[in-house]
């Protein structure tokens, strides 16, 4: 089972992320389960969602304690939230920010991983450039599917168009692809 | 007057179906009552009290609906007098389809019973919800509202007889002021009910702005069925309010109920009107006007206004006023319209 | 057809492959998104003939049902928590007048204080009366047992409720299997009343039954659910020829052939349940479990036959009773009612709290070793309670208790709750 956990704050697209992840691993075959830490609805306050996929049915109902990978959409939940908490040392981490993990204040912690395994895209930039709109949940998947190889990019790609139809989903589809390519840039160059 | 004067319209003045001004009266004219094709949805064999207001309002009431319907009726009952003294187990008074479920919830039981009959294609089969002051203006007012917002496609009857009767005789948001109930004792300074901002369901009815809404009194029964057959025929929402006296928890005697009724129109406490879209459209002319005095005078729930040398004057003249107030309301001194 | 899809949204077609005629609605969390799901079908004309009809209330919107199902149309309502306490007396009403009104709860606590997350209060608050109470395992199940529901509700003339884990299975999105139409319509018929209001033929519904009929009715009603015991898994086999799958039932066992310790849940936990069975299996456990899915009626014999051969049994269930312990496991005990083993309680997941593997692991050990206490509530924060009631000893005007115990738990609590 690999198990991924997005942190963001309310109107950034954290439940909707987790919603097309485990699209994207449906339209491979995959069982998936999504579901978000549920609370009242309110723009700006921190939310995680959970992503859980596997080759067989998926039983588990708990929230994500020991995630493989994280997703973290707002940078700002750094120095708040605990965001960190259980990931496994050989984990994914992907940040949404344009700065380097130095300029974070992460970078020690983000030395003992694999050094392919985190990743750094600026999603809210791509996203305003491709989109027109600063939502970074969609463009991160891309990124997602470069460094951890759970999902290829073209199971991203049918879910976002599913969710998003039209010239918007068109738009996410290339915003996700651009962080799909500085991710695979980042990991091989790391 | 009419122009061939050799047969003179007589104008007969309603008292009753056994009156012979009814066999006398143009078939048209007669009351579904007097029919003897008449439906009887109320059969004979119910429990109600001598001189029941109810009983007599419902009777009419839905036989009227039948007629209209052309017997294609449900009925829908809330708890109650009505409720209980028709189905006194293990009879029922009733020969028309009926469903009693809840205190609270006529409307909207009869809501899903309209629904139900558009979705099996018979939309000719029509929904009358009924029920007492206690059901309608307390415990079943938001499922009311409710309905009345929707605009659904029902009739709903209030029997009023200002209190919760069946269970012993208690206060509800109808009680008029001054009346005793059991929850509101004549004892004390302010002996029996409150003088309140009261609680107007015709006003409210008519505030939803539904299709059409009138209030309806046992002392004018041709007028009661007429208005449940003009109801029938529109479609929506409608609400008809019926005063209906109560010889047990009025402390009236039995026979006194269509009298009493009518005193309490022609004293101006209990307009009638109708109305349509939030409109008042017509109006019952008082025919001859009386003091409320005459109207509370008969019933035992007001004796104590009338204590010798201690008149309430006060409380009366209260009340004066606001039968006055309704008078004015409603244009009940205007002009009346020859028949 | 395979989808990954919400499951609200999931129970939502569910309900429209089943053709309902009048579908009613009040929001409340967690449901929300099944009436929202169903409101979009009938108003794009996916789910034909049928009214949707938008209610002042829950009591209005089970009122609404009980007319039109009383006068021979196929309804439908959903609501959880609060919503189901406000229609208490209509919901009494439709098992009494044997109404078979399909109704989904997406289980929620019950305030004050007030809490929008999962457990199984609300339905242990109308577990007697009268209606068949289902729970769904998964999302899956969810929709097969809506399914399963009308025919179950429309073959006995009873109200079925089917339980729905808010938020935990309502919101999440996972993998269901969706009939087709025709699979539906060749399992469920369309509805024939046993009794319906009709001009043709005139009847008085809900009259008063006196002192010298009443237990006689009552009677009716509890013979009802007895057949409804026959029914249900008669019902789940022909699922199984149509549909292709297990779903519903009584009860599930799982690896409890050889099984000491076996434990007894309803709903969405047995998932974790059975991963942590898995578990401790590998590690030489001799661990079972058993999904209850029909709660009501209770299966007393089929329950007793899968727990009969263990040594005890430990039942986790989302619901107190306060003052004396579980609501769940006292039924489960009177199944076991002449066998001399152990059942312990274990209150866990209230409000809406995680269960986790790693604490149902540790009690299910403890368990093993028949050390653990006769009823206990999982993951209590042991400290918190016992300064709160140190408090209240000491302060008369102590306070609002939940208010204190968020504040003792400290601004943490309050941001992880959004």
């Amino acid at each position: 089972m690999f198990q991924i956990r997005i942190h963001g704050r309310g109107g950034q697209g954290v439940v909707t992320g987790a919603e097309l992840l485990s699209a994207a691993a449906f339209h491979e075959g995959i069982h998936a389960q999504a579901f978000p830490s549920f609370g009242s609805e309110r723009m700006g306050a921190p939310v995680v969602s959970y992503c859980r996929m596997d080759d067989k049915e998926i039983r588990l109902r708990e929230p994500i304690s020991a995630p493989d990978a994280l997703i973290i959409l707002d940078p700002t939940l750094l120095q708040s939230i605990d965001v960190f908490n259980g990931v496994d040392p050989q984990g994914f981490i992907l940040v949404n920010s344009q700065r380097s993990f130095e300029e974070l204040g992460i970078a020690d912690f983000v030395a003992s991983f694999p050094a392919d395994h985190v990743c750094v895209v600026g999603a809210t930039e791509l996203a305003l450039k491709h989109v027109g709109r600063p939502v970074p949940n969609a463009v991160l998947l891309g990124g997602f599917a470069a460094i951890s190889g759970q999902i290829r990019f073209e199971s991203v790609e049918k879910a976002i168009g599913e969710k998003f139809p039209g010239d918007v989903g068109a738009a996410n589809v290339a915003a996700a692809r651009e962080a799909f390519e500085i991710a695979n840039t980042a990991s091989r160059a790391a | 007057m009419s122009e061939d004067s050799a047969l003179q319209r007589v104008k007969f003045y309603q008292t009753g179906t056994h009156t012979v001004g009814n066999r006398l009266m143009d078939e048209a004219a007669r009351s579904v009552q007097a029919s003897m094709d008449r439906s009887n949805a109320i059969t004979s064999g119910h429990r109600a009290c001598q001189g029941c207001g109810e009983a007599l309002g419902a009777r009419y009431a839905l036989d009227a609906a039948m007629r209209a319907t052309e017997g294609q009726l449900v009925a829908v009952n809330a708890t109650g007098c009505l409720e209980v003294f028709t189905t006194p187990s293990p009879e029922t008074s009733w020969q028309i389809p009926w469903l009693h479920s809840l205190f609270g919830n006529a409307p909207a039981v009869a809501t899903g019973v309209a629904a139900a009959m558009r979705r099996k294609g018979r939309s000719d089969i029509k929904v009358v919800a009924q029920g007492g002051d206690g059901g309608t203006t307390d415990i079943g007012f938001g499922c009311l509202s409710g309905m009345f917002e929707r605009n659904d496609d029902v009739l709903y009857i209030c029997y009023d007889n200002e209190a919760y009767m069946n269970t012993g005789v208690q206060r509800s948001s109808a009680t008029p002021p001054t009346a005793r109930t059991a929850t509101t004792p004549a004892v004390g300074t302010a002996p029996g009910n409150v003088f309140g901002t009261g609680k107007n369901l015709p006003l409210i009815a008519m505030a939803h702005n539904i299709p059409y809404v009138a209030t309806a009194s046992v002392a004018d029964l041709h007028d009661l069925e007429d208005k449940v057959e003009k109801a029938m025929a529109i479609e929506g929402s409608r609400y008809i309010h019926i005063m209906v006296p109560c010889p047990l928890g009025w402390g009236s005697a039995p026979n006194a109920t269509i009298s009493l009724a009518r005193l309490a129109v022609e004293s101006g406490l209990f307009p009638l009107f109708e109305a349509e879209h939030g409109q008042v459209t017509r109006s019952h002319k008082i025919r001859r006007r009386v003091p409320v005095e005459d109207y509370l005078r008969p019933q035992r729930r007001f004796a104590h206004l009338f204590k010798k040398g201690h008149e309430d004057s006060e409380s009366l003249a209260a009340l004066q006023r606001m039968a006055d107030a309704n008078i004015e309301r409603f244009n009940l001194m205007g002009e009346r319209q020859t028949p | 057809m395979l989808k990954q899809m919400e499951g609200s949204l999931a129970v939502a077609e569910a309900v429209a492959l089943c053709r309902p005629e009048v579908v009613c609605a009040y929001p409340i969390t967690p449901q929300t998104h099944i009436v929202e799901g169903v409101g979009a079908l009938v108003k794009s004309g996916a789910l034909e003939n049928c009214e949707f009809i938008n209610v002042e209330s829950e009591f209005a919107a089970l009122s609404v049902a009980i007319g039109a199902s009383a006068a021979g149309a196929r309804a439908y309502t959903a609501t959880a928590s609060q919503g189901l306490l406000y229609m208490a007396e209509a919901v009494y009403n439709a098992a009494g007048l044997g109404l078979p009104i399909v109704m989904t709860v997406g289980n929620r606590a019950i305030g004050a204080p007030i809490n929008i997350w999962n457990d199984h209060t609300d339905a242990m608050a109308l577990k007697d009366a009268g209606w068949i109470q289902l729970f769904a395992e998964t999302n899956q199940e969810a929709v097969d047992l809506h399914i399963q529901a009308f025919r179950l509700a429309e073959e006995l003339s009873c109200p079925v409720m089917v339980c729905v884990d808010g938020f935990i299975l309502t919101h999440a999105h996972e993998r269901v299997d969706i009939p087709t139409r025709d699979e539906v319509d060749a399992f469920l018929p369309p509805y024939e009343p046993v009794q319906v209001l009709d001009p043709a033929q005139p009847y008085s519904i809900g009259a008063m039954v006196g002192p010298d009929a009443f237990t006689e009715v009552r009677y009716l009603a509890h013979e009802k659910q007895l057949q409804a015991l026959r029914l249900i898994p008669e019902i789940a086999n022909v699922f199984k020829d149509v549909f292709g799958r297990s779903s519903g039932g009584l009860v599930h066992p799982y690896r409890t052939e050889d099984a000491e310790t076996i434990v007894v849940a309803l709903g969405s936990i047995n998932g974790t349940i059975k991963d942590v069975v898995d578990q401790m299996r590998e590690n030489g456990g001799a661990i079972g479990s058993v999904s209850i899915c029909a709660f009501r009626p209770f299966p007393l014999d089929e329950l007793r036959a899968a727990l009969i051969n263990a040594k005890r049994v430990v039942v986790v269930e989302k619901s107190l009773a306060p003052g004396l312990g579980g609501i769940a496991a006292p039924d489960v005990r009177m199944a076991l009612r002449e066998a001399p083993l152990p059942v312990y309680t274990v209150i866990a997941g209230l409000g809406g709290r995680p269960i986790t593997m790693a604490a149902l692991q540790e009690v299910f050990e403890v368990a093993g070793d028949d050390r653990l206490p006769d009823m206990q509530f999982l993951d209590l924060d042991y400290a918190a309670v016992e300064h709160e009631l140190v408090r209240a000893r000491q302060i008369r005007r102590s306070g609002p208790t939940a208010e204190n115990i968020l504040k003792h738990l400290g601004a943490p609590a309050l941001a992880s709750g959004e």
